[in-house]
């Protein structure tokens, strides 16, 4: 193409125009957002990104539900699938700078949360509590994790999930003269065992890609620190720094030189379904893993035992899905009848009897459960709840965006200990 | 308005028959003149004005909080840390390595397929068809392939060095710190080579059969004839060829996140550090490192354009 004088002139006039343009439109973006029709409550669009699996099993378990109790309101199906909720999170967040925000949203609770608050982006909530009894219902170590700093509560969880369980294969550890049944007081008696494994050319221990090597460290964090100090490094009281986070960080090391070497190209369910095949001893990861054995129909005390982390007994690592009012919904009274549904005892029951998790509400009958849940269930009564930092409980985004690259370096073997304890260090001051 | 009327008839009448000129083909360009100004130089425009200021929170993000114009300290801070340098070390490595890789195999098939030889069109397709892969779909493949275990729990390439007895050709691939990114430009030159073969292929062709009688009636070895004859022919051809494979390789992405992850240090490039930026509500940084990417297309892009544009005026 041959370009000539007044062509291109015009090429960089209209080129020109454009940045003008731009430039006029950045500025006029906060001007029609909130209002709505409110009282329009007719439907409700609820995003979420459970579109497969267990997870739209519980969906559509709730909106049986919810077709129930509120069968004038119609349900709207928003869910995202792709990238473990991933592309959802882009496409929302997308939406939300947008100012179409859709009725209700899945997060997790806890401080992934804080930067839509930060944006006021999503509404307190704290008055629905009251209003349909939730207060009472949900644990009080839940009600403090969820309270955010503000004192307000942004959303209503649907169910609970614990992120320090260790999965293993009775077989494997049976032919390695391990008792499955083993009580292991810490991390240093489970390595012995890891070290026998190690030692017969099993792998020990399978792990996946960052986010599960991230969820690895903290169980060894609350798992050496206890649940208090855990839990002083998202508010500042323990130091990153400290003796103690070196010691635990070492232990961290010394549990990653037991796992597969081809972690980072593999998500969690290979993970796991390693120590389904007998391919690995041991895997450490959410109690979502649990429905992976399941459908394999395979028998939990036979042929896999489930129990805390080492060093984590009597610690509750949770992580819960939760729903928001976003600012400038369209159908506020439509979203409201989906939290009160999400709330209710009859909504968490039957969601979370089909995705396989626990209902956040104390006052569910055990006996409807699955024989694994039922003991996730006695141990969320009873044991101290600590957040998740894998999985936004624990931190905001960009805090555990940046605790993901520094330990993916580490654990490549591209920074040595002390480097990723600061670097670290650096990344919970955000 | 009454103006107008004023004005000197002869001038009105030029400038109505130059406007007559003009206007049609303005008219009809206008609709992609605009759309090309208000989706591309406009979005460059406001991506530079958010790379300039400290939009680093969600607050910032949506106007909530004020934010600030802070000039280049989000180019220098990036250029200064350790994790960009090293995201930008890993681009440049996939970027040699995928050149040099596309132009040696397309090359080299290209010239085998340019003796006359029986099945000619079955090998050209063979070769082509790759690129009609997507990278995502491909990038699935060879993460299995390019799995990083080695001797008994092996899988992949890794296994199939162990069948033939090759054993000392394992190696843990992209999962390598350093010269990981490399493994990763192995399935994109798979996948290219076979582009950069048809360019060469039509170079080649394009060269009159008169040209190689001509040199061969003038004594000149097979070797002289390459080299004097045919390699400046395809000159242009190499270049079209470097780059486009060389701006696309700058804007590796949907690859390297299909085999690897995004939080995996070892296959950063600066556009996964955009995506991460990005997801962390860090609009300024993930602006900043977009200008950074268009900068180093620009620099490959424009000189070319400068000399394709000056060889047409000749």
């Amino acid at each position: 193409m041959r370009l000539t004088r007044r062509t291109s002139a015009t090429v960089a006039g209209a080129a020109l125009v454009g940045i003008a343009l731009a430039a006029c439109s950045g500025g006029s973006d906060d001007d029609n957002g909130g209002g709505g029709d409110a009282g329009g409550g007719g439907e409700v669009e609820v995003f979420t990104w459970w579109a497969a699996g267990s997870e739209k099993a519980g969906l559509d378990a709730l909106v049986g539900v919810f077709n129930e109790q509120h069968p004038d309101t119609e349900f709207v199906n928003g869910a995202v699938a792709g990238g473990a909720g991933s592309a959802a999170k882009d496409l929302l967040q997308t939406r939300l700078q947008a100012q179409d925000p859709p009725d209700t949203f899945q997060a997790h609770a806890g401080a992934e949360l804080q930067d839509y608050i930060d944006a006021a982006q999503i509404e307190d909530v704290s008055d629905l509590y009251d209003e349909f009894g939730l207060t009472d219902a949900f644990p009080a170590d839940l009600m403090d994790r969820l309270t955010s700093e503000d004192g307000a509560i942004y959303s209503i969880p649907s169910n609970i999930h614990r992120a320090n369980v260790v999965w293993a294969n009775t077989q494997v550890l049976e032919d390695n003269g391990i008792d499955p049944n083993a009580e292991y007081a810490d991390l240093d008696a489970w390595m012995a065992d890891l070290d026998t494994l190690q030692d017969a050319g099993v792998t020990p221990l399978s792990v996946a890609t960052t986010w599960t090597q991230v969820n690895l460290l903290e169980t060894v964090l609350i798992a050496d620190l206890g649940p208090e100090a855990y839990s002083g490094l998202w508010d500042g009281s323990t130091d990153w720094n400290g003796a103690e986070v070196t010691s635990a960080l070492e232990d961290f090391e010394k549990l990653m030189s037991y796992t597969n070497t081809d972690r980072d190209g593999l998500d969690w369910p290979e993970a796991t379904q390693m120590v389904i095949d007998g391919t690995a001893a041991y895997n450490v990861m959410g109690d979502w893993a649990v429905a992976a054995f399941e459908e394999q129909n395979k028998e939990l005390g036979t042929d896999f035992v489930a129990f805390p982390v080492p060093g984590t007994d009597g610690v509750f690592d949770f992580l819960a899905d939760s729903f928001t009012l976003p600012v400038g919904a369209p159908h506020p009274d439509g979203a409201k009848a989906w939290l009160e549904t999400v709330g209710s005892l009859d909504g968490q029951v039957a969601f979370n009897k089909a995705k396989g998790s626990i209902p956040a509400r104390t006052d569910a009958e055990p006996g409807d459960f699955s024989e694994y849940q039922q003991t996730a269930m006695e141990s969320f009564t009873s044991d101290t709840i600590v957040s998740s930092l894998a999985h936004g409980a624990a931190a905001p985004v960009a805090t555990l965006n940046a605790i993901s690259d520094a330990t993916s370096k580490f654990t490549t073997g591209a920074s040595d200990l002390a480097t990723y304890q600061s670097e670290l260090a650096t990344a919970a001051q955000g | 308005m009454s103006r107008d009327r004023d004005l000197p008839t002869g001038k009105y009448l030029t400038m109505l028959k130059s406007l007559r000129r003009a206007g049609p083909p303005l008219l009809m360009l206008a609709p992609s003149l605009i759309l090309v100004g208000v989706f591309v130089y406009g979005l460059i425009g406001a991506n530079f004005q958010t790379s300039v200021t400290d939009n680093h929170t969600a607050a910032q993000a949506t106007g909530r909080e004020p934010s600030l114009l802070v000039w280049f300290q989000n180019y220098t801070d990036l250029l200064g840390t350790e994790a960009f340098q090293h995201s930008l070390t890993n681009l440049v490595l996939y970027t040699v390595v995928f050149l040099a890789g596309t132009m040696i195999m397309g090359f080299a098939w290209a010239w085998m397929l340019d003796k006359p030889i029986k099945g000619e069109g079955i090998f050209r397709s063979i070769y082509l068809f790759p690129m009609a892969v997507s990278f995502v779909a491909s990038g699935v493949v060879w993460r299995w392939l390019l799995n990083s275990n080695q001797g008994e729990n092996a899988s992949g390439l890794n296994r199939l060095f162990q069948i033939v007895g090759l054993d000392f050709l394992q190696n843990n691939w992209w999962n390598n710190v350093t010269f990981g990114i490399i493994a990763i430009s192995i399935p994109a030159i798979w996948q290219l080579s076979g582009y950069v073969m048809a360019l060469f292929l039509a170079g080649f062709r394009g060269i009159p059969e008169e040209l190689r009688e001509a040199a061969r009636m003038d004594g000149a070895s097979e070797w002289k004839l390459y080299r004097h004859v045919l390699f400046p022919q395809l000159s242009p051809i190499a270049l079209s060829a470097l780059i486009i494979i060389g701006h696309m390789s700058l804007k590796a992405f949907d690859l390297i996140m299909s085999i690897s992850k995004p939080a995996n240090y070892q296959t950063k490039v600066p556009a996964v550090d955009m995506y991460v930026f990005k997801s962390s509500f860090d609009y300024a940084n993930a602006a900043a490192v977009g200008s950074i990417l268009l900068i180093i297309v620009a620099l490959v892009i424009v000189p070319y354009l400068i000399r394709t544009n000056r060889q047409e005026k000749r």
